[in-house]
């Protein structure tokens, strides 16, 4: 296996003593677990080397994250073995993963918005003399790994991409043998991606195995000595991700064909012009948050506009101005289809024909403890006329969301099915639907595909092309420079709080929009190698 | 306005404040946690009862403080078991704790009515205590008084400058998160749940044994409800506890100094004085939108289960 020969350069590796390239570091044997209504893992086997770094591919809901649990002791298995370096061990919680030396990055649930960055990090070190002087640590981590990140701010002004950052410092910092990775790469420009990259086989050279789980799979293919491929729950294939293509892999995962996005348009550079927003300034309410400056821009009916950047340069500053949540100084500042609406809120912004996808989509995309129908008039009782003189119409609500769910094959029991019930990617793909059928002229979506498998992530980009195509005007606020580049007619980018103009994507290459995040206005300036 | 009297006021206030701060800071540390326990008033009722009973008994104060915190401890632990173990509704098994403690106390304490013990002892250093004004207030009070004091420091210590102090606050804001990493939730709640029962119960003893040091029924007249406000008025920050808990003291007092003083105010008007206190200071706090979100508990009140 690859490991143990590669450890050859002058900056003394971490050799360790016990690593024992002859017999895998843990191995996997018939584990499977079932919950109420569903088996989430069947009989899967999975063996990790040492130094290698294996993929972990598969839908969501095909039961990666529940491997991956079981893996970390949060959850037990009801049938099978877990070797670790040959040796049976019964992982009872994370703690006893950590003392093995598994480590964990999460993607969901595992950080504490009302303490600091460093807080954080230190409950997840369970061995006293590792929280000594740990904020030096972690800011040394931090810059070694190209991952900035101040030690002594609140979780709750982070975005999305800084408390990724957290998380990957946070192991990094246990020296871990095994790491898992939940999808670490989404939220960094490609620059920084490739840096992380390098960490990664770095750490794979010093003899740590790597489990990655992904939906990006050029990443994957790029990265990964092997990929173990899920699909409801059962190991569907075992491969060499380096040389099988991309579309063969996703189609393993979601066991049918994949068909690509297309396009059933040119942009018409002489159609109306839908969305203005002309010299928007607006200072952040959060403490910590990005100040807009000067935002100008301007989106035809039938086009789609992309705006990349690294997560905390003002995207959900510029989402809350765009939507209404938050108002802009003057009316003039945003004007849909000719009406300023600056200083009109979400609701009058619906009534003159937008719609928004935020960014988060629990509690603020849908309301967790609701019914997908009453979710579905919350936002489309306006322009679907699901009230009438106060009164909720029941049955054009449940119909609207029923046209919901089967127009974007959203998979849950019915309407009548509580929004925390579903998956993320369901629920994703349900706000998306409920916001297009309702046929606005203009849709501002943020991160449409955030933590949507490469299924769901097809469905819903077709259906913002369709859209355009239907003569919409579409920003997309997204971190995925792959999303953007193949969807935007045009795309800039945001930086600091400021948009650099936008740019046919033809004309641009992903290598000028990386330096652009990098900042071009000079803040948060990527550590350049 | 001579020193006996300023001297005899502040020494009231502290009185009234005691209990107040006792109780509220076993709660904070109770709602840090995540966990919200409306039975202070209950738990108070049970520890002033206990206390009374077993000091009357055993002639013994130290043993009637120590029964008192264990009283309202075995109350926190009945709450406990059913929110956490059974997972019932926090509010509302609270509220019937409150109901519960108070019928308890009172067909405990039946027999104690109109019998007196001897109050709490002051501290007595010779000198010290006998200077003017700084004596009583600084060297002269109860144990109880500098044990309150003590708490809450050890309090504040505890939950910003230690690891367990850190791991409390995390499962109060985000017990799956917690989880997630692997620490025992439904544990770490049960230990705040009985710190924060057993600090109620010195309240009720501070109340039974040096307040007015005898038993009567329904004798915390309220003062559990104010504790709690007072969390919510600190916005789960002990500094702040303490000085809402002598602001409310110090308020509680005076409308009795303006009755005697004969301003003509109505009395009805003057012993409103601290629930308007409270009310007034309560919207200035919130007018600051982040200070409440970034400070109360985002898991108060939700109930955990783990998955698994």
């Amino acid at each position: 296996m690859g490991g143990a020969g590669g450890v050859g350069s002058a900056e003394s590796p971490v050799v360790r003593s016990d690593s024992n390239a002859d017999q895998p570091l843990l191995s996997l044997r018939g584990i499977g677990k079932t919950f109420p209504g569903c088996i989430a893992n069947e009989a899967i086997d999975l063996d990790l080397w040492p130094g290698e770094i294996h993929a972990l591919l598969g839908e969501n809901g095909a039961g990666k994250s529940t491997l991956v649990k079981i893996i970390y002791g949060v959850l037990k298995p009801d049938a099978g073995e877990i070797r670790w370096q040959g040796r049976p061990v019964a992982l009872a919680n994370p703690a006893q993963a950590r003392a093995l030396g598994i480590g964990m990055v999460f993607q969901h649930f595992s950080l504490f918005e009302a303490l600091t960055v460093t807080e954080n990090i230190a409950l997840g070190l369970t061995d006293p003399s590792q929280r000594r002087d740990l904020r030096h640590r972690i800011v040394a981590i931090a810059d070694a790994y190209g991952l900035p990140l101040d030690p002594d701010r609140v979780v709750h002004d982070l975005s999305v991409g800084e408390r990724q950052r957290i998380e990957i410092v946070r192991c990094l910092l246990q020296d871990p043998r095994l790491l898992i990775m939940d999808e670490p790469t989404s939220v960094l420009t490609p620059q920084e991606a490739e840096r992380l990259f390098a960490t990664l086989r770095r750490l794979a050279a010093e003899g740590c195995a790597i489990l990655y789980i992904s939906h990006k799979l050029d990443e994957i293919r790029a990265l990964c000595e092997r990929a173990t491929i899920l699909r409801q729950g059962r190991v569907v294939a075992t491969c060499d991700p380096r040389i099988e293509d991309s579309r063969y892999l996703a189609e393993l995962m979601i066991g049918a064909e994949l068909a690509a996005p297309s396009h059933g348009r040119r942009p018409d550079f002489d159609a109306a012009t839908r969305l203005v927003v002309a010299h928007l300034t607006r200072a952040s309410d959060q403490q910590f948050g990005t100040d807009l400056h000067d935002i100008t821009f301007d989106v035809r009916a039938g086009e789609i506009l992309g705006i990349g950047g690294i997560a905390g340069n003002g995207q959900s500053e510029l989402m809350a101005v765009l939507s209404g949540e938050v108002l802009a100084d003057r009316s003039e500042r945003i004007t849909l289809d000719g009406q300023p609406v600056g200083r009109v809120g979400p609701d009058g912004r619906r009534a003159c024909g937008a719609c928004f996808v935020p960014e988060e989509r629990n509690d603020h995309g849908a309301v967790r403890e609701m019914t997908l129908a009453e979710n579905a008039f919350l936002s489309g009782h306006r322009r679907r006329n699901l009230a009438r003189r106060g009164i909720i119409d029941r049955l054009r609500t449940l119909l609207f969301a029923g046209e919901v769910v089967s127009d974007f094959d959203v998979r849950t029991s019915g309407p009548k099915a509580e929004a925390r019930s579903l998956s993320g990617g369901n629920l994703q793909k349900f706000i998306v639907g409920r916001e297009i059928l309702q046929r606005p002229g203009v849709l501002v979506v943020a991160q449409p595909t955030w933590g949507v498998d490469a299924g769901a992530a097809a469905d819903i980009h077709q259906a913002l092309l369709n859209l355009a195509d239907t003569g919409a005007a579409i920003v997309i606020i997204s971190q995925d420079l792959d999303e953007l580049m193949m969807l935007s007619d045009r795309i800039a980018v945001i930086a600091g709080g400021r948009l650099s103009p936008p740019r046919p994507v033809g004309e641009v290459s992903v290598a000028e929009i990386g330096l652009l995040m990098g900042g071009v206005h000079g803040s948060r300036v990527a550590h350049a190698s | 306005m001579d020193s006996a009297i300023l001297v005899s006021i502040l020494l009231s206030i502290v009185s009234a404040s005691t209990p107040l701060l006792l109780a509220a800071t076993g709660e904070l540390v109770t709602e840090r946690s995540g966990l919200l326990n409306l039975g202070v008033e209950g738990m108070m009722l049970v520890g002033s009862v206990v206390g009374f009973a077993v000091t009357y008994s055993t002639g013994s104060a130290l043993l009637g403080v120590v029964a008192a915190a264990l009283g309202g401890a075995a109350m926190a632990l009945v709450f406990s078991f059913l929110t956490l173990t059974l997972l019932a509704n926090q509010v509302a098994t609270g509220l019937a704790l409150t109901i519960f403690g108070i019928g308890l106390a009172a067909m405990m304490g039946a027999g104690f009515v109109g019998h007196p013990v001897p109050k709490l002892p002051g501290l007595h250093i010779p000198g010290l205590s006998e200077l003017p004004v700084v004596g009583p207030l600084l060297f002269g009070q109860d144990a109880l008084v500098y044990f309150s004091f003590l708490a809450l420091f050890g309090t504040t210590w505890f939950l910003f400058h230690t690891h367990g102090g850190l791991v409390l606050r995390a499962v109060g804001d985000s017990h799956d998160a917690a989880h997630a990493i692997g620490y025992p939730v439904i544990r770490i709640r049960y230990a705040a749940a009985l710190f924060g029962g057993a600090m109620s119960g010195l309240a009720g003893a501070y109340l039974s044994l040096s307040y007015t040091p005898m038993w009567a029924e329904d004798m915390t007249a309220g003062r559990g409800w104010i504790a709690l406000a007072l969390v919510v008025f600190a916005t789960w920050r002990p500094g702040r506890l303490l000085l809402g808990a002598y602001l409310f003291g110090g308020i509680t007092i005076l409308q009795f100094h303006v009755q005697t003083l004969g301003i003509g105010v109505p009395a009805q008007l003057v012993s409103m004085l601290p629930y308007l206190a409270t009310i007034v200071v309560l919207c200035i706090i919130s007018t600051d939108r982040g200070r409440i979100r970034l400070n109360a508990p985002a898991c108060l009140g939700r109930p955990f289960h783990a998955a698994g």
